[in-house]
């Protein structure tokens, strides 16, 4: 079922990654994790679908925000980055995915790791954890290539100094901050292993990511103990066509 | 020995299956009818490169469903699964 959303606003994260707030008169509510399919129609009747992850809180009535980054060469991205302006109806598919989700009755500890545009529904988990008033102790390990590159930069810088049960470490790939302690590099198992939490606190790990980077990372976590059954996945890339 | 070809999961394919399924199927558990694994549909290995979606174990790669739209009709084949379990619980 498709539904219109309007979009209400519009935000660069990054120098090519954008969000979109909709409104969506009819949305029946979210869970922090979910995703929408995204459907776009030129006058000659070709259609193309893609999927993208609710940035936004669980409570946003009837508003949905998604942070869209443009791949070279992409179909839609371009266009949602760069042309879609404020006003414009977009088609839309969801909430969609009832396994890579955050529940806000869910007390147990939560380490997230994002890979690059994978921080987007680790966000919405969160900003619902915010929302929802809950202090389950949650960590994220965000992998992104350089400083410019982080999504939701102030509100990531913001956190811990509000709220000391949220701790959120970087791991700069391509280039760090001068006063960085780490070089830059991939996520390895050292920094798995001392940023997040240990297996026997049983934390509920979330991993969202390029599929090569959700491998390694879920590998490594399971290398260290944690439960198979305790790690959900969600991984991105460049999708076939489709109509 | 798919593994060269790009992948993602079956958290993907939620959107296309709900032009199906009544209910989320990315939270179902599926049993491979090849190795016998037991996972939920969201930990498949999903190909959308050709002209539908496969679903493949995640552990045999075996082929556990498969999804084309056409003009016709819908086409569902979910002989690779023994059943799948919706959870309605919650």
């Amino acid at each position: 079922m498709w539904r219109v959303g309007t979009v209400l606003a519009l935000h660069d994260e990054t120098a090519t990654a954008r969000t979109i707030r909709l409104e969506v008169p009819d949305w029946p509510g979210h869970l922090a994790g979910q995703h929408v399919d995204l459907r776009l129609t030129a006058s000659d009747g070709y259609s193309a679908v893609r999927s993208y992850s609710i940035a936004s809180a669980q409570d946003s009535e009837h508003r949905v925000e998604i942070t869209v980054e443009r791949l070279p060469n992409g179909e839609v991205s371009p266009y949602l980055t760069q042309q879609v302006a404020v006003g414009d109806r977009l088609e839309l598919r969801g909430p969609i995915g009832g396994w890579f989700v955050w529940r806000s009755q869910q007390a147990e500890a939560v380490q997230l790791i994002a890979g690059g545009a994978g921080i987007v529904p680790l966000m919405a988990m969160i900003r619902s954890r915010t929302s929802a008033g809950k202090t389950a102790p949650f960590r994220l390990l965000y992998s992104v290539r350089e400083p410019d590159g982080i999504f939701y930069r102030d509100e990531l810088r913001a956190l811990p100094e509000r709220d000391r049960s949220v701790m959120v470490t970087y791991a700069f790939t391509r280039a760090a901050p001068k006063d960085w302690s780490r070089p830059p590099s991939r996520v390895d198992a050292a920094l798995v292993a001392e940023v997040t939490w240990p297996a026997n606190l049983a934390p509920s790990c979330y991993v969202c990511g390029p599929t090569p980077f959700v491998e390694t990372v879920a590998n490594f976590l399971s290398a260290s103990g944690h439960n198979r059954d305790r790690i959900r996945t969600e991984r991105f890339g460049p999708t076939g066509e489709r109509k | 020995m798919s593994s060269q070809i790009p992948y993602l999961d079956g958290n993907a394919a939620g959107g296309e299956l709900s032009k199906v399924f009544a209910v989320d199927i990315t939270a179902a558990e599926g049993q491979c009818g090849s190795c016998g694994a037991t996972r939920r549909f969201a930990e498949a290995h999903l190909y959308m490169g050709g002209p539908g979606i496969v679903a493949r174990c995640c552990v045999c790669e075996h082929a556990l469903l498969r999804v084309v739209s056409t003009r016709h009709g819908i086409f569902l084949d979910i002989n690779g699964m023994t059943y799948v379990r919706f959870d309605t619980t919650e």
